[in-house]
């Protein structure tokens, strides 16, 4: 695939049991190359939000799209404009602090990326950040000489600027 | 009212008059009310077999097919069966039995996960957690395997859901926010097909199982005749033109005839109408209809685009927009719209290639069998095949009339599929004769059936081509893997007739030209189910085209009816630069 480009498709899905599942195993089945998966509660009772990260031309997006939307419990489906799209991820962060002064050099890290320290122990230090995911990759670096011992990331999730709703 | 009642009640209310089935500890409950109910249930003899002939039923009907099966492997056995549905969009609705509530999930006795199993091959499943979920749950099950491009639903049924007490309501209307299948074709797009049909000069019609299922075969015959156009099918497709139609062509694609094939690589506009462009009916992707624009109607939209880039796609139901077309062409001046002079063409040619039927060999040659055959039923008769040569030998050689008259596992290519799908489509349609043209070896894996068939007295008239091996696979060992004829001799089979004989069914053997014209009229007449052992010529080989080539290279002798010297080529007509 020469024109392979990362797609963010947004679906609104029967919030019940299973469709997870469902959208999960389409994409192994029919080898889509899915990258990241994210679920949630939306604005409607009884809906919820997917928000998939899959690469592919424009062809494979097509048919990721179809496919998806045969779903009986999919109700609609957008490939989103990332011109127009805002993406966030939220990413925890466990970092190994073994002496007082990189304790405050990895808070202030965490500061200027507009971070937060929400737990503290002895020898670790755990930081909250949300942001583009290469916002979080940056981040992730920069602390990594210090140890990381955990990362627990969501994966992005997203929505388009503006009025446009799916 | 229980659960279970409110299956059945469900069914009935649905116009279910007949289930295939077996029982199992799970399902005590509901066979309980089964017991006493005006359903019928007919009892087969292996899960597979109630999945087929729900099937069978489908394809002959119309109608949504119903079966049943236990937990675990009572499911699991019906899995084959589903997925054959699923493959060529039959609707079938398939009730598997579930352990209790409380014990999903423990690995209980006889559990196993089906709505994880079946999600990949159905076009959609329930679980029932609750009673009071069961009289909408089933309504909605057939309004989805029934509409759009149709297919299987499973219901996933736990013990004690058929036990349980509930207030039973009339279901209400049925809420599928995410299912709204298009069946009206865009007019803009309408229009656009037509002018591209209308500025080619040698357009031909490929038209798929969509026909059937649409039930637009007047309507395929209309527009045909309006634009002057050949038409080929997919197997699918059989039956949707009557074969012996001037412009009917036969079947196209691995094992197709070859006017189909080498017409489709002269067309300068292909009209495929429900068929989705399955591998075994276009060859080489790159090679297929090289000179053709391509309008391609289908009432699923993932399958535009899938495996053939399109020019003009109209999504929606075939019968409708072939109404659609045949209005718009039909207000067209006639010199737009006239291609007599390639039909003409196209007639001639395949009048010097239609295949030789008649050989007075013994062994027999299966084209004199099906040449007998279908001299001894009438056009109403329903003709199911098994997989293998068996049904390409059916596809290639028989003369399919009506639309869903031939019923054939298509995508999913199941072996054992003929014999059940010919009992489901005898009950579906008791007044038309049934036949199962089956292989040794397909036969051979559903035959403890033949007790059910014996047990109800479903009149199936069941021939097998005999020939004591694995003929598609061997026809391939020996065209393409130096003749090692690894594992495909069946030697050992049983006789067939004693095996029959056994259940209590009148069986023959059939070994000379001119006998199975008469046991073929014999067994109809006698109005009981009757196996024929037609044994026939082991070497006979189909010619085909190798998997990944183009249409055009057939391998293996192509027998004509008219001989004429040398070899028959075909002579493009006119450039190939027509459309649009």
């Amino acid at each position: 695939m020469d024109e392979s480009k990362t797609h963010i498709i947004s679906a609104l899905v029967l919030h019940k049991p299973g469709v997870l599942q469902r959208v999960a195993g389409l994409f192994t089945r029919r080898g889509y190359n899915i990258e990241n998966i994210t679920v949630g509660t939306s604005e409607q009772e009884n809906l919820a939000r997917m928000t998939i990260i899959a690469k592919g031309d424009e062809k494979v997006l097509e048919q990721v799209t179809k496919q998806l939307n045969k779903l009986i419990d999919v109700i609609k489906v957008r490939d989103l404009d990332p011109e127009i799209t805002v993406k966030r991820e939220l990413c925890l962060i466990k970092v190994h602090t073994s002496t007082e002064k990189n304790r405050s050099e990895i808070i202030q890290y965490a500061n200027i990326f507009r971070g937060r320290i929400i737990d503290v122990s002895p020898e670790t230090l755990t930081i909250e950040i949300t942001g583009s995911p290469e916002k979080i990759e940056a981040l992730i670096d920069l602390v990594r000489t210090f140890g990381i011992k955990e990362v627990a990331r969501t994966g992005p999730t997203a929505i388009s600027r503006g009025n446009k709703t799916i | 009212m229980k659960g279970g009642e409110a299956i059945i009640k469900s069914l009935m209310d649905q116009g279910v008059e007949t289930v295939f089935g077996y029982p199992g500890g799970v399902l005590l409950p509901l066979y309980d009310v089964l017991y006493d109910s005006d359903l019928r249930h007919i009892l087969v003899r292996h899960e597979q077999c109630a999945a087929h002939a729900a099937d069978g039923f489908a394809r002959a009907s119309g109608k949504v097919g119903v079966c049943i099966g236990t937990s675990g492997p009572g499911a699991t056995n019906l899995i084959t069966g589903i997925a054959t549905a699923y493959m060529d969009s039959s609707p079938v609705l398939a009730i598997a039995g579930q352990v209790a509530t409380g014990l999903i999930g423990n690995d209980a006795f006889q559990e196993v996960d089906t709505i994880g199993i079946t999600m990949p091959i159905t076009k959609h499943n329930y679980q029932a957690m609750k009673a009071e979920e069961i009289p909408g749950m089933i309504r909605s099950a057939f309004y989805i395997a029934s509409t759009g491009r149709n297919g299987p639903v499973v219901i996933d049924l736990p013990k004690n859901v058929q036990e349980e007490e509930f207030e039973y309501e009339l279901a209400k209307d049925i809420e599928l926010p995410g299912y709204k299948p298009t069946m009206k074709g865009h007019p803009l797009q309408v229009k656009k097909a037509a002018k591209m049909i209308m500025n080619s000069k040698k357009p031909v019609i490929l038209a798929g199982g969509g026909i059937i299922l649409s039930g637009a075969s007047k309507e395929l015959l209309k527009f045909a005749n309006m634009i002057h156009a050949p038409v080929t099918t997919s197997l699918m497709g059989k039956g949707s033109i009557p074969e012996d139609d001037p412009l009917s062509l036969g079947m196209l694609g691995m094992h197709g005839r070859k006017t189909s094939n080498l017409i489709i690589d002269d067309c300068d506009c292909l009209i495929s109408i429900g068929c989705r462009f399955s591998d075994r009916t276009t060859g080489s992707i790159t090679e297929f209809a090289k000179n053709a624009k391509i309008v391609h109607i289908d009432v699923d939209p993932a399958e535009i685009g899938k495996n053939v880039d399109v020019d003009v796609p109209i999504v929606g139901d075939a019968k409708r927009i072939l109404n659609d077309l045949i209005n718009v062409v039909g207000k067209a001046k006639d010199e737009n719209k006239n291609h007599s002079d390639w039909l003409k063409h196209v007639i001639d040619f395949k009048n010097t290639c239609m295949p030789r039927l008649s050989f007075d060999d013994i062994p027999l040659k299966p084209q004199q069998v099906i040449k007998e055959l279908s001299e001894a039923i009438d056009q109403d008769t329903i003709v199911t095949t098994d997989v293998g040569q068996n049904q390409m030998w059916m596809a290639h050689y028989f003369t399919s009339r009506n639309p869903r008259k031939f019923i054939s596992s298509g995508g999913l290519g199941t072996m054992g599929f003929g014999f059940p799908a010919a009992m489901g489509a005898k009950i579906a349609m008791p007044d038309n004769d049934v036949v199962a043209v089956c292989g040794d070896g397909g036969f051979l894996m559903v035959c403890q059936d033949l007790a059910t068939v014996k047990e109800y007295d479903i009149p199936v008239v069941i021939c097998v081509l005999d020939n004591r091996r694995l003929g598609m696979v061997s026809q391939w060992q020996k065209l393409f893997y130096n003749k090692r004829m690894s594992y495909t001799d069946l030697g050992q089979s049983p006789d067939f007739v004693k095996l029959a004989e056994s259940f209590g069914i009148s069986a023959e053997r059939v070994e000379k030209p001119g006998e199975m014209y008469e046991t073929v009229k014999k067994a109809i007449r006698s109005d009981e189910p009757y196996l024929i052992d037609v044994i026939i010529d082991p070497d006979e080989i189909l010619p085909m085209v190798p998997a990944g080539c183009g249409l055009t290279e057939i391998v293996g002798e192509y027998k004509v009816e008219r001989e004429t010297p040398g070899e028959i080529l075909y002579k493009p007509m006119g450039t190939n630069k027509g459309g649009e």
